[in-house]
This record gives structure tokens, C-alpha cells and sequence, in this order.
């Protein structure tokens, strides 16, 4: 059914959540291509046919119809009970995770998404998941509002500061689905983009286990483990191209120069700075964007940080 | 000679008029163009028809504003990243666009421009009632202008025209302008709408009773109540939402306790019913013109008259459809998502009477019924996509996509504006005196009706793939949707340019308008084209209906001459 | 404007068949702004429901920081004014032209009792700290959302305070009218409509005090 309008979605990911809606949507858009075709070809026929051959033409007086009336308002009303019923259904369903769901606390901030495990593990704009189990997101906003959106699953829900809100899905095979915010939330709106990325169970929970807290391995590693956690690379690329704010790449070492006219070489003091208070000094061309991350990272992640960044040479 | 019992609404008094056969003049020697000259003769008019003209000049000018960032926007969007605007200036031009076009353009569109210069005229009145009222409603929607410039000189506005907060509470850019901007502006549509039901209801010609009522002023009558009871929420939601940034009351903010989504009800409370303060003056027009030109009385005149009076009520119990995705209660989504549902019956009743109504008639092709004609195809989209974001699964899929955006056009570009420019066709000779060219109109209407399909059916396409809207960068996929869009932006701004010539060419050099070009049976055409200062050159009589296009012209104008001229 | 008719009388404006038209469509004119009035804040009231449904303890305890024997002084100052501009518009339907201007008067005077009383509760609360918004900074109530409580207090009872403003530069004006003597028992539209807008004002605090002060 619907084949007709199947271009018009993308490929379906979770049928347990999006079949239904699928559905709905096929059945209003032939409905609407009948009812719309009907009203077009009357519209030119009429035109045609009674098209105005002098100023004298007389025409009759016709003021109403009740059973044409009555009927043209009686199938429409019936029409959209069944849609309503439907759509009624499906949103049901989307509303009620099943128990066994495994769940997934989201936290969401301008620009980012972070993803924290029940182990412990925080992963940054990449949710990973088990294929063929529902999975169940719990997210909060830390800052203003964002929405949690996978066209492949059908699913989206906003995203709020000020209470818990959840959403579900079931991934059937491995791969990839891209995740957008859809609630407007300022200037890198666009680019809060995430992915989920479905595992069959068995490389799920080795993924997971690899994991472990987040705070194993090199310096190097953690710093760069938490630019992406904390949203930073949103922002900073570490491959040179143009973002928001100046790229890391080859940042340790560079002469840059401020917005006041002053230049300074960037030395850890600076980056430190510029984590805890980013308006103090801010590069020339770019503007006051960054909040600060006082209290979201320790002194020791802010060195791993630093080290991370002194790996990214030109 | 004859006479005709009828009640005029000043005494409430049955009494016999004696009547007679009225024609006006075709060579008007005093109109209202010429009776008083000068800039502050203009400026301190309470001429209803010189306000409507200056409404008129008003929304042209800011729908060139929000259309040339429209424009802005889609040559931004024909790369996936960066084509020459930043992120920030993305976002301040849609933030804009939005709220110029909503505000400025589609609100006063209608009621404020067309609908003050023919309201009067189709009552058979000698102006609105409150003539200085109307004036000054006028100049409170240049003082929110002007407070909405102030906010684009200083660091702009960035929230979307929704403001949600807490963006719209943290946002560095000039909200409070804004805001006050906004508040202002609805004491502008307030008044008006005040103003209007006060003359529908008192000012009505002897003989015009609510079943003879043009049908454009049943649907201006529905506006008006809408703009009554909607807009003094939206005033003191906004009026919160600028004690929040300047005071932090907390009320919506939910760091000190407030709730974001109490923002969302309190703001689609307000904004659902204005589409229809956008949208129902249009069902008015488009009554008027088909029934014009197809030289045929309205088929269903109680069906579209009491469909808008339903849809203005029914239309205040279903702002919660804005919210499926917000975290509403699922209680109020549910009854919301009905309500919608039974919203959008009254709307599809009305195209069937429409399409009805051509059934038999005497069909002229004329620039007006062309916009009819788009009007008709395009707003049966709008209204089927709408059925689809009605429905709860479908919503949460398409919400906040370029299904939306699209959406909305289609009801507010495709619905209202395209029906302005059927309207502004339609009683261009009546406002001017003068016609334009008739071949350069069907071509502009041509590049309209093309140029609107090839932007935003794209949208639909993209916006159900997953595309969401106030994007400033897009991922690969979208290109060619986009790119296509953007075209058809392009044809648009096309069809508007040649508008705009042949229309200023008429008005220097365009011919003679006879005082009813098209033949119409509304009062508006029994007046001199342009009219004089008082409409008519005394109160006619009403004995015929609106729509009598079986009567031939001669016994139509039978009685629209009042004998007693004691009044 | 060739027939403008010369039986028009002077007060009749040209676009009205007679002085009984102009009336009715001021007043159904007036009534329209009213409802709209209502609606306005019927916000206001929406914003109080919703919070004080959210957290009632908090409203219970607010309430007994507002001061009552005030608030009811208030609240039969309103009422008073209410009559004394009934009377006016009395006095005008019988061509009673300075009972008019006394009732006026004596309207202005009540308004502006109620506005000083209003300005001492203000200047109490703002000596105690209690500011709207984020700069309240009262510590007798122990509760987190406290000012959120007040800032509501604030807009509707502001909100209505410039209302009252208004109503007293509107009857101000009508008073200079009647001095003028442009008002007679055939012509007094003003003057009534005047009236119904101050009612409305009165009718509101009605609501405004039990809702704020006489929460138990």
C-alpha cells in the first residue's frame, strides 16, 4: 500500500515504531490525490465547459443543495475519524516503551549530544545500540530547548531543561541512522547532528565494554575522548576546516590575534582560560559564542584536554 | 419608480421607501482621490479608504522586506554549507522573515489594506465607525514598525518568530524590542477588529440584512471577533515575556521555576487563531470573485457564511497541535489532534461550495479568477497536508520539518497572499480608477502559480525525508530539493517584479475603469470608480442579495436609490 | 460631500444617520474592548491558575505576606467610585450638569486614594526586598519559588494599576468636556462609555482581591 508515495520517506529503520505511521501516511496521501484530483479536473472541465460566451450569457439560480451538501460534509467527517483513530493508535504506541527496554540517559546542550551508559561510559554525538531490542532514551536539556529527531525511525521528541522526557525505538539490523535537533536552539542549530549506530548484541556489549568509564587510557586519549563528549569538536575542528570557533589543529604554539588588537602566542594558560571564562580573550573574526565549562570539567580533564590538543600539528 | 418595505438598522422601524433605478456616474468629477490634496491632508485622513490605501502601501513595502530575505535565505541554501551569509545572519534573516511577514504583511494583509477600503462600500456606509479609531490604529502599527526597525539596528532578533524561551530569555539579541514591537501591534489589530464588528453590526444600509451580507464581510465579521479575543493574549504573553528579559520574573524560565511549554500554550493560544485572522478574510474574497466571474449566484451562501463563524471558534481549541512533540499532557494532545480534525471540515465545505458554484455559469478567465483558480488548487494541498499534521504518528515524524514549512506556505503564501492578489485585482479598478494590462496580469499570475509549486511542493518531498526546518547547513542528500526550491524562489521574485510594473504602470497610464468593469452585483461597483469621499452620493436602499447574477442588471439596480433623502 | 444633510445636530458625526446610531455603536464598540480587556487579563489569570495548581502551599504562605485591611480599604474605594461614576452618568441623563461634575470629581478623588494606598503596599514590599523577578531578596519565605509567586502579584496588580492611570486621565478628560458644557441629556455617549470602561476596572480588582489577598 502506498507505493505510489514510498519516495517521499526515507528507508524505515524501526518498524515497530514507524510502520504504523507509515501507513497513515499512505492512506491520507491517496485519499488526498483522489479528493484533490477530483476537485482539479472538476475545476478545468467547469472552465472549459461553461466558459463565457457573451455578456448576455444568463445563468441559473442555484443557492443550495442539502444532500449534496449534507454528503460532502458527512465523508469528510467520517474520513478524518479514521485518520484520527489511526494516527491515535500509532502516537499510542509511541508514547509506551516496552518493559524490556534497554535504556540510555541523553543529555543535550548547544551544540551536542552526549550519551551516558549504565557502566559509566559517556560517548559524544554517536549513540551506540544493540540491533533487534528496544531502546529507550531518557534525555534532559542542560540548556535551552532542543528535540531528538531519527527520520529512519519515525520518532521525535523535545527535548527540555526543566523535566525528563523519553523516547523509544527498535533497530533491526546493523547500521547507521542519522539523528537531527529539531528545535531551534541558535547559531549551530545545524549542526547538532548525531548518529545512531546499531550493533548486533554480541559487538554491542564488547563496544560497551571497552567503553569502561570513560576515564582509562593516555592523557591523549581521555583529552581526546572528552572534546567529543563534551561537544567541543562541534565547534573547533581538529582537521583545520572553518567552524564557529578557531580550529585545534596546530592551535599550541600559534600567534593569534585578538579581538582588541593584541596578539599572544596560545600556551596552556590560554586554553585554560579560554575553557573557564571564553570571553576574556577572544580571536580576531570570531565572535563571544562559547559558554563556559566551569564546573563541567575538573583541572585534570582540562589538561588531558590540552595535551590532546598539542598532538594536532599542522 | 417603485417602492420596498425594508428596515433600516438605525430606527429598527419597519417603514416604505420609495426607490428608484440607480446608476452611478461612469465620469466621476470629485473622487476621494481628488478631494483633498497635500501629504498632511493624506496623513490626517479618517477617509476609511485612504487608510486602507495607506495599510496597503504599508504591506507592500514590507512584504518586499521579508520577500527579499526570502530570497536571501533560499541563495543560502543552494549549498549544503556555507554559500555567502553566516550561521548567525542565517538565522537572524528566518527569525526576520518569519516575523515581518506574520506580523507586517499576512495579519494587516487583508482586513487592514483591502478589507477597510471595501467594508464600508458593501454596507452601503459612509465610512467605519470609528473613523478616528481607524486612523489611529493605523499609526499604532507604524510605532511597532518602528520599534521592530529599532530592533534591526541594534544586534537584530534571532529566536525564530515564535520566541520561545528559554532561547528567546538568553538570546543577545534585541527581544524586548521586539516584543514591545509586537505588543503595539496588536492594539493595532485589536482596534481594527473592534471598529469592524461595530460596523457590521450598526452601520448596515436599509434593506441589508445579516442573509444579504457579502459574504466578505461574514468573513471579515469572523476575523475581527478572532482578532477581538486572541490578540490581548498574545499581548500579555509578550508582555511577560519582556518582564522575564528585563526583570526575570521566572515565570517561563525554568531555572527559577517557571515552564517552557506554559510559553508555548500561552504563544499558540494567540498564534494558532491568527493563521485564521490571515486565512479567513481570504475565503471572503475568493467568494466575491468567483461569483464575479462565473456571473452566478454563491452556492451555499449559509454553508461558507456560518463555516467561517465555526472555524473562528473551533479554531481557538486547537493551539495545543502546535505542542505534540513538546511534552504536553497526553490527555490534551489527544483532544487537541480531534479538534483539529473537526476544524478542517468547515475549511473543505467551503471549496466544494466554491467548485460548486461554477457548475453552470458564465466562466471569464480574468486575472483575478486565475488567482481564484491557484487559490483553489493550492489551498486544497495546504489543507490535505494539513489533515496529515493533524494526524498524532504522521506529526511526530513531520514536526518541525521542511513538511511544515511547506505546509504553511502552501495555507499562508498559496492561501492568503494569493488570494490578496486576487482581491487587489479584483477592486484595483474600483481603488485606481484605472485598469492594468490584462495580458501581463494572466502572465504574472502564470509565474506566480508556476513559480510558488516549483518552491515548496520540494518541501514536502524533503521535509517527510527528514529535513529539518531553520537549518543553516544540511546534509548532502537534500541538494537538489533545495536547489530546486530556490529556483522556484526566483521565478517568484520574477512574477512579484512584473506585478509591481504593470500595476505602477497603471497607475500612471492605465485606461479608464468604468464604475463595474466586471459586471459584479457587489455594492461596491453601484459606487463611482474611484467613489467620492462618502461612497455614495446618498445611503442606497438594499433590495437584492449580494449574489442575484440571475437577475439582469437593470432590475438589480432597481431600489438602490433612496427617494427620502431626510436622512 | 454635496448632501451632507444640514439637519445633522453638531455632536452627530457625518458618517451616522442619527444621534441614536452614533450611541448604540459606541456602546456595542466599547462592550468589544471590554471583552477584549477581559481576555487580556484572562492571561494573566491563566498564568496565576497554572501556578498556583503547581504550588499551592507556596500561594497559601505568600498571601499572609499581602496586607488585607488594605487590600479591603481598596477594595470598597473601587466599589465607591464605581457608584459615584454611575451617578454621573445619572446625572447627565437628567441634565443635572454639576451633579456631573461633582460625581466626576469625586471619582478622580477615589482613584487616587486607591492609587496612594496601592503606592504604600508597593513601598512596604520593596522596603522588605520583596522585588519582582530576580531582584527579590526577601528571606521570610522559605520557599524556592517564592518570587515567582510575587512576580505575578506584581503584573496583575501593575497591570491593573495602569488601567486605573488610564481611567483617571479618561475621566479627567470627560470632566474638562463637561466644564465645557458639551454634554446634555441628548448627548452624553462619552461619559457612558467612560463609565462602563471604569466598571470593568472595578469589577477586575474585585477578582484581583480575593485571588491575592484571601487565599486560606
Amino acid at each position: 500500500m502506498g507505493s505510489l508515495f514510498d519516495f517521499m520517506l526515507p528507508e524505515l529503520k524501526s518498524p515497530l515504531t514507524g510502520a504504523s505511521t507509515d501507513a497513515v501516511m499512505a492512506f491520507i496521501h491517496i485519499v488526498s490525490f483522489i479528493i484533490l484530483a477530483g476537485v482539479t479536473i472538476a475545476l478545468i472541465y467547469f472552465a472549459i465547459k461553461y466558459k463565457r460566451k457573451s455578456e448576455d450569457d444568463e445563468t441559473p439560480l442555484i443557492t443550495h443543495n442539502n444532500k449534496l451538501e449534507i454528503t460532502w460534509s458527512v465523508i469528510p467527517l467520517l474520513l478524518v475519524f479514521i485518520v484520527f483513530g489511526w494516527g491515535y493508535k500509532g502516537w499510542l504506541n509511541l508514547k509506551t516503551p516496552p518493559d524490556n527496554a534497554y535504556e540510555i540517559h541523553v543529555s543535550a546542550y548547544k551544540w551536542g549530544w552526549t550519551f551516558s551508559y549504565e557502566n559509566g561510559a559517556q560517548v559524544g554525538n554517536e549513540v551506540h545500540v544493540p540491533a533487534g531490542r528496544p531502546v529507550k532514551l531518557v534525555m534532559q536539556s542542560e540548556d535551552v530547548l532542543h528535540s531528538f529527531f531519527v527520520p529512519a525511525f519515525r520518532i521525535k521528541q523535545d527535548v527540555l531543561p526543566n523535566r525528563y522526557t523519553t523516547v523509544w525505538f527498535q533497530v533491526e539490523e546493523p547500521g547507521e541512522s542519522q539523528v537531527f535537533c529539531t528545535e531551534y536552539c541558535g547559531t549551530s542549530h545545524s549542526d547538532m547532528l548525531a548518529t545512531v549506530v546499531a550493533h548486533t548484541p554480541d559487538d554491542f556489549e564488547s563496544w560497551l565494554s571497552e567503553q569502561g568509564s570513560g576515564s582509562g587510557g593516555t592523557p591523549v586519549e581521555r583529552g581526546e575522548n572528552l572534546i567529543s563528549i563534551q561537544g567541543c569538536v562541534t565547534c573547533h575542528s581538529v582537521d583545520g576546516s572553518e567552524k564557529i570557533g578557531p580550529t585545534f589543529q596546530g592551535l599550541f604554539g600559534r600567534e593569534e590575534t585578538m579581538t582588541d588588537g593584541t596578539t599572544l602566542t596560545v600556551d596552556e594558560n590560554y586554553i585554560r582560560e579560554s575553557i573557564l571564562d571564553p570571553g576574556a580573550k577572544i580571536v580576531e573574526g570570531y565572535q563571544n559564542q562559547m559558554v563556559s565549562y566551569e564546573g563541567r570539567l575538573s583541572d585534570e580533564d582540562i589538561s588531558d584536554i590540552i595535551e590532546y590538543i598539542k598532538t594536532l600539528e599542522d | 419608480m417603485s417602492t420596498a418595505e425594508v428596515t433600516p438598522e438605525s430606527t429598527g422601524t419597519k417603514k416604505t421607501l420609495k426607490v428608484k433605478r440607480y446608476k452611478p456616474s461612469e465620469d466621476p468629477k470629485n473622487t476621494y482621490l481628488t478631494d483633498e490634496k497635500g501629504l498632511w491632508a493624506w496623513m490626517t485622513t479618517v477617509d476609511h479608504k485612504k487608510i486602507g490605501l495607506m495599510y496597503l502601501g504599508s504591506v507592500t513595502f514590507f512584504f518586499l522586506l521579508g520577500g527579499i530575505l526570502a530570497l536571501l535565505l533560499r541563495t543560502e541554501l543552494l549549498t549544503p554549507a556555507k554559500t555567502f551569509i553566516e550561521a548567525d545572519t542565517y538565522n537572524q534573516f528566518f527569525t526576520l522573515h518569519g516575523a515581518i511577514m506574520v506580523f507586517f504583511v499576512l495579519i494587516p494583509s487583508i482586513p487592514a489594506a483591502l478589507g477597510n477600503f471595501v467594508l464600508p462600500m458593501q454596507l452601503g456606509a459612509k465610512d467605519v465607525a470609528f473613523p478616528r479609531l481607524n486612523l489611529a490604529s493605523f499609526y499604532i502599527y507604524v510605532i511597532g514598525a518602528i520599534f521592530t526597525f529599532i530592533a534591526l539596528a541594534n544586534n537584530g532578533l534571532d529566536t525564530g518568530w515564535t520566541f520561545y524561551t528559554p532561547y528567546s530569555t538568553e538570546s543577545s539579541s534585541s527581544v524586548i524590542w521586539v516584543t514591545l514591537g509586537v505588543f503595539i501591534l496588536g492594539f493595532s489589530s485589536i482596534l481594527t477588529g473592534t471598529n469592524f464588528i461595530a460596523t457590521i453590526h450598526k452601520l448596515r444600509a436599509p434593506g441589508i440584512t445579516w442573509g444579504k451580507l457579502p459574504l466578505n464581510l461574514w468573513a471579515l465579521y469572523a476575523t475581527s471577533i478572532i482578532q477581538v479575543l486572541a490578540t490581548p493574549v498574545l499581548a500579555i504573553t509578550v508582555l511577560l515575556l519582556t518582564m522575564e528579559r528585563a526583570l526575570g520574573i521566572g515565570i517561563f524560565d525554568p531555572a527559577l521555576g517557571g515552564d517552557p511549554v506554559l510559553f508555548q500554550h500561552f504563544f499558540w493560544f494567540y498564534s494558532h487563531p491568527a493563521v485564521y485572522i490571515m486565512i479567513v478574510p481570504a475565503f471572503g474574497i475568493i467568494s466575491e470573485v468567483i461569483t464575479t466571474f462565473s456571473k452566478k449566484h454563491i452556492f451555499g451562501y449559509w454553508a461558507i457564511a456560518l463555516s467561517s463563524l465555526a472555524i473562528a471558534f473551533i479554531g481557538f481549541l486547537v493551539w495545543g497541535h502546535h505542542m505534540f512533540t513538546s511534552g504536553q499532557s497526553a490527555v490534551a494532545t489527544t483532544v487537541f489532534s480531534f479538534l483539529t480534525f473537526l476544524v478542517g471540515i468547515p475549511t473543505g465545505i467551503k471549496i466544494l461550495n466554491w467548485v460548486a458554484t461554477l457548475y453552470k455559469g458564465s466562466i471569464q478567465m480574468k486575472s483575478p479568477m486565475i488567482y481564484v483558480f491557484s487559490f483553489l488548487f493550492i489551498f486544497s494541498i495546504g489543507g490535505f497536508t494539513g489533515i496529515m499534521l493533524g494526524a498524532l504518528s504522521a506529526d511526530i515524524h513531520l514536526h518541525d520539518t521542511y513538511y511544515v514549512v511547506a505546509h504553511f506556505h502552501y495555507v499562508m503564501m498559496g492561501g492568503t497572499l494569493i488570494s490578496f492578489l486576487a482581491g487587489l485585482h479584483y477592486w484595483w479598478p474600483k481603488m485606481t480608477g484605472k485598469m492594468y494590462n490584462e495580458f501581463q496580469a494572466k502572465i504574472g499570475a502564470a509565474l506566480i502559480f508556476i513559480g510558488f509549486n516549483t518552491t515548496f511542493l520540494p518541501q514536502f518531498i524533503m521535509g517527510s525525508q527528514g529535513m529539518p526546518r531553520r537549518y543553516y547547513n544540511y546534509i548532502d542528500q537534500f541538494t537538489i530539493f533545495h536547489q530546486t526550491s530556490t529556483i522556484g524562489s526566483y521565478i517568484l521574485g520574477v512574477g512579484f517584479l512584473l506585478i509591481a510594473y504593470y500595476l505602477a504602470k497603471s497607475l500612471m497610464s492605465g485606461e479608464k475603469a468604468g464604475s463595474n468593469p466586471w459586471g459584479s452585483r457587489g455594492l461596491e461597483w453601484q459606487a463611482t470608480s474611484p467613489p467620492d469621499f462618502h461612497n455614495f452620493d446618498h445611503t442606497p436602499v438594499i433590495i437584492n442579495g449580494p449574489y442575484d447574477y440571475h437577475r439582469p442588471m437593470e432590475e438589480f439596480q432597481l431600489g438602490l436609490a433612496n427617494e427620502d433623502k431626510d436622512h | 460631500m454635496a448632501n451632507h444633510s444640514t439637519s445633522h445636530p453638531t455632536h452627530v458625526h457625518h458618517h451616522f444617520v442619527d444621534s441614536d446610531q452614533q450611541f448604540d455603536t459606541a456602546k456595542l464598540g466599547m462592550w468589544v474592548f471590554l471583552v477584549n480587556e477581559i481576555l487580556f487579563f484572562g492571561g494573566l489569570f491563566c498564568a496565576y491558575i497554572v501556578y498556583r495548581a503547581w504550588y499551592p502551599e507556596l500561594f497559601q504562605m505568600a498571601a499572609l505576606e499581602l496586607n488585607t485591611f488594605w487590600g479591603a480599604v481598596n477594595t470598597v474605594v473601587l466599589i465607591g467610585s464605581s457608584l459615584t461614576v454611575a451617578m454621573a452618568i445619572r446625572s447627565a441623563q437628567k441634565d443635572q450638569m454639576k451633579g456631573l461634575k461633582i460625581n466626576l470629581l469625586i471619582t478622580i478623588g477615589l482613584a487616587v486614594v486607591f492609587m496612594v494606598i496601592k503606592g504604600f503596599e508597593y513601598a512596604h514590599k520593596f522596603e522588605l526586598g520583596i522585588f519582582p523577578g530576580e531582584y527579590y531578596t526577601y528571606e521570610g519565605l522559605d520557599h524556592p519559588q517564592a518570587a515567582i509567586f510575587f512576580s505575578i502579584y506584581y503584573m496583575l496588580t501593575g497591570v491593573h494599576a495602569l488601567h486605573v492611570l488610564i481611567g483617571i486621565g479618561l475621566i479627567y478628560w470627560i470632566y474638562r468636556r463637561a466644564k465645557k458644557g458639551e454634554f446634555s441629556s441628548e448627548y452624553y455617549t462619552p461619559v457612558e462609555i467612560t463609565g462602563l470602561y471604569w466598571h470593568l476596572v472595578d469589577l477586575i480588582w474585585i477578582f484581583l482581591f480575593p485571588l491575592l489577598y484571601l487565599i486560606e
